[in-house]
């Protein structure tokens, strides 16, 4: 009986949770390096819609994954430009690259596919599972998407922190001009950091858009980067954190589905609600402390005192 | 004479500070016009045709008729309410992304406010506007208040707010004692609560002349009072305010509570003027974003809002008429997206600035 309720729970848990943690992932990249990227809402609007816009005109899904992927690298390009180089405030940036691929994406349906407000239908990602694995409960009603979440996290992970890499992007977003002083380069660095975001939330946008329903729709994303941006940050700027606080919120929006068969039930507003009224309660300090990297949102400027 | 040149240097400054967003208007509406020559498939050496159509058409659609004259001032009524609340926070150095939320409570305090039946009209808009107050100031000052006592990011705060609110309002719309058996939304509001329409072919309404008037008292208060002067000193150096006397957080919160009850005034007096009740909302209606699209060109200047406001109310309700001519009405936002890009960017300016300086030292 339980079986019945709690496995597709965990299954649309975890389906929910893959976008949230490759946007998340990338949030903790920007962020970790010292930029705040609060574009990664936009970021993967333009990955739903190119990884759509890619397996239309190439009839492969993977395909339209590597576009997905190249758009949100290319978007994210401009914020790192404009917070990066030109020192603009990094919200500001951040908000005009939501705003710019919001009606970028929506512009684009127009031209290429001749409707408004949504895009055709188009091929998805399969998922077949060898021979034995078919019969596993939960791992037979996922998708690629989260098998690659996951195996992200481990590798974000270890990137982050095991690595020479990961040591100079640490640095770069905790003192950048110590880090300067030691021939990093802390542009560079913030470069390569927002660029993987950007790339990370775009594999996000696809697994949305292709991975769960195989079509574009405007308001499609409805906040799930803003929502990415808080799990990092409840899961403490690190990827193990940020996963779990990604499924914690998408825990939150599969049980609400399920819950409207309980008999006593409160309002699914009210179960939609508690994923941000827990992060506004973990910000303040109330569920665990949080640190953000010390250099967070704050442009470098060499030579600087 | 020297009251002359006081005032030249008024009119200088004035015209300076105004360079800028104009510069940004015109590159965007350039990159723009690439968009509307793939849409329409114009050659590349029509540029300029395409140009005038975009031109004529953006102009028609706003105010060439009556009609469209009085649609844009409804457009344009709430975005001036959510550009001056952006600019409050903004002058204090905070980021509100929440004024979609607090835009959002408002609307319901009018919805709900405006049911109370056997009122004089005038008390009864007055009671709304003081619900819109209330709860937009209870929604700003939560995320205020966290950030002043722990130190939390308002902007993650304010955006958890706004989903929050928005289920909140969802929840009174479709499955409370407000709602309409049946339908989800709320009742439609008394007669005595909804605002004077200038005519009965739009819904452009008397509201427009509150969001000037609050335009010029947030005005009024940032620079001519001791409140605005210590709001706008916590933005330019807390630290320094703080040496000085200002109580930070406590001007924190002020700015935050300013700004929602903006937001919710706005809220408020759209449902009075322009919707008479409350329906569901199937995602954020993106008041509070624009508002600060408008803020932005605006520089935080609350009288600059209405300026802006105007800007982009007129794109947005000329996005009809290009629909109509076959370019995708989204070319309205992806004007407004640019803008925004580029008014990041003014860092640039001072980027020349500074360079010029110096050179001129190491020449001399």
């Amino acid at each position: 009986m339980d079986n019945i309720i709690i496995v597709p729970l965990l299954a649309a848990t975890l389906r929910m949770a893959a976008p949230l943690i490759f946007a998340g992932l990338g949030g903790v990249f920007s962020e970790k390096s010292g930029v705040v990227n609060i574009g990664l809402e936009g970021m993967m609007i333009i990955g739903a819609f190119f990884a759509v816009f890619g397996s239309y005109t190439t009839g492969s899904p993977i395909i339209g994954i590597l576009f997905a992927m190249v758009a949100g690298g290319v978007i994210a390009a401009i914020h790192g430009f404009l917070s990066i180089h030109l020192r603009a405030d990094q919200i500001i940036s951040g908000t005009a690259i939501n705003l710019f691929a919001t009606a970028l994406a929506s512009f684009l349906i127009g031209p290429i596919f001749k409707t408004g407000g949504q895009t055709n239908i188009v091929k998805g990602l399969s998922y077949n599972l060898p021979g034995f694995l078919k019969n596993v409960p939960i791992l037979n009603s996922l998708n690629w998407f989260v098998i690659l979440a996951i195996i992200l996290v481990f590798v974000s992970n270890y990137v982050i922190f095991k690595t020479p890499l990961g040591l100079r992007i640490r640095a770069v977003g905790e003192h950048p001009s110590a880090a300067d002083t030691l021939g990093i380069s802390v542009y560079k660095m913030r470069y390569l950091c927002v660029i993987i975001s950007g790339v990370l939330a775009g594999l996000g946008g696809a697994a949305l858009s292709i991975g769960i329903t195989p079509l574009y729709r405007d308001g499609m994303v409805a906040g799930r980067g803003f929502i990415a941006l808080a799990a990092m940050i409840f899961g403490n700027w690190k990827p193990f954190g940020t996963m779990w606080a990604c499924m914690l919120f998408a825990f939150g929006t599969a049980f609400q589905m399920v819950a409207q068969g309980f008999s006593i039930s409160l309002p699914n507003e009210f179960y939609q609600s508690i994923p941000y009224i827990l992060t506004m309660l973990a910000l303040a300090g109330f569920v665990g402390k949080t640190e953000a990297p010390r250099a967070d949102g704050k442009p470098y400027v060499k030579g600087e005192r | 004479m020297k009251n002359e040149n006081k005032i030249l240097k008024t009119i200088i400054n004035a015209i300076k500070s105004l360079l800028f967003p104009f510069v940004a208007i015109i590159i965007s509406i350039f990159v723009a016009v690439f968009f509307v020559m793939w849409a329409k498939g114009y050659a590349i050496s029509e540029y300029f045709s395409a140009l005038g159509h975009l031109f004529g058409l953006v102009w028609q659609g706003s105010f060439a008729t009556q009609r469209n004259a009085l649609t844009t001032l409804s457009y344009v009524t709430p975005l001036i309410f959510t550009g001056v609340a952006n600019s409050i926070a903004f002058r204090c150095g905070l980021f509100n992304i929440g004024v979609e939320g607090q835009f959002v409570m408002g609307m319901i305090a009018g919805g709900i406010l405006g049911l109370i039946p056997g009122l004089n009209p005038v008390i009864h808009i007055l009671i709304i506007i003081i619900g819109g107050i209330l709860i937009g100031g209870l929604w700003g000052g939560i995320p205020g208040a966290l950030k002043a006592k722990f130190g939390t990011n308002e902007v993650i705060n304010t955006i958890m707010m706004n989903y929050i609110g928005m289920n909140l309002a969802n929840w009174i719309v479709k499955k409370s004692v407000f709602t309409v058996p049946g339908k989800s939304s709320t009742p439609l509001i008394q007669e005595s609560a909804r605002l004077m329409r200038f005519s009965n072919i739009s819904e452009a309404n008397i509201s427009i002349f509150m969001a000037i008037a609050f335009a010029i008292f947030i005005y009024w208060l940032l620079w001519k009072t001791t409140i605005g002067y210590e709001i706008r000193g916590v933005g330019i150096n807390p630290s320094a305010s703080e040496y000085g006397g200002i109580n930070v957080s406590k001007n924190m919160i002020l700015a935050m509570v300013l700004s929602g009850a903006i937001a919710g005034i706005g809220g408020a007096t759209h449902v009075a003027g322009v919707r008479y009740q409350v329906q569901d909302f199937m995602g954020l209606p993106g008041f509070g974003f624009d508002g600060i699209a408008v803020a932005l060109l605006a520089k935080s200047n609350p009288i600059g809002c209405i300026a802006s406001a105007v800007l982009f109310g007129a794109l947005k309700s000329s996005s009809t008429l290009l629909q109509l001519n076959d370019i995708p009405k989204e070319i309205v936002f992806l004007i407004q997206s640019i803008i925004i890009i580029f008014v990041a960017t003014d860092y640039i300016v001072k980027y020349f600035a500074d360079k010029r300086k110096k050179g001129e030292v190491v020449n001399g």
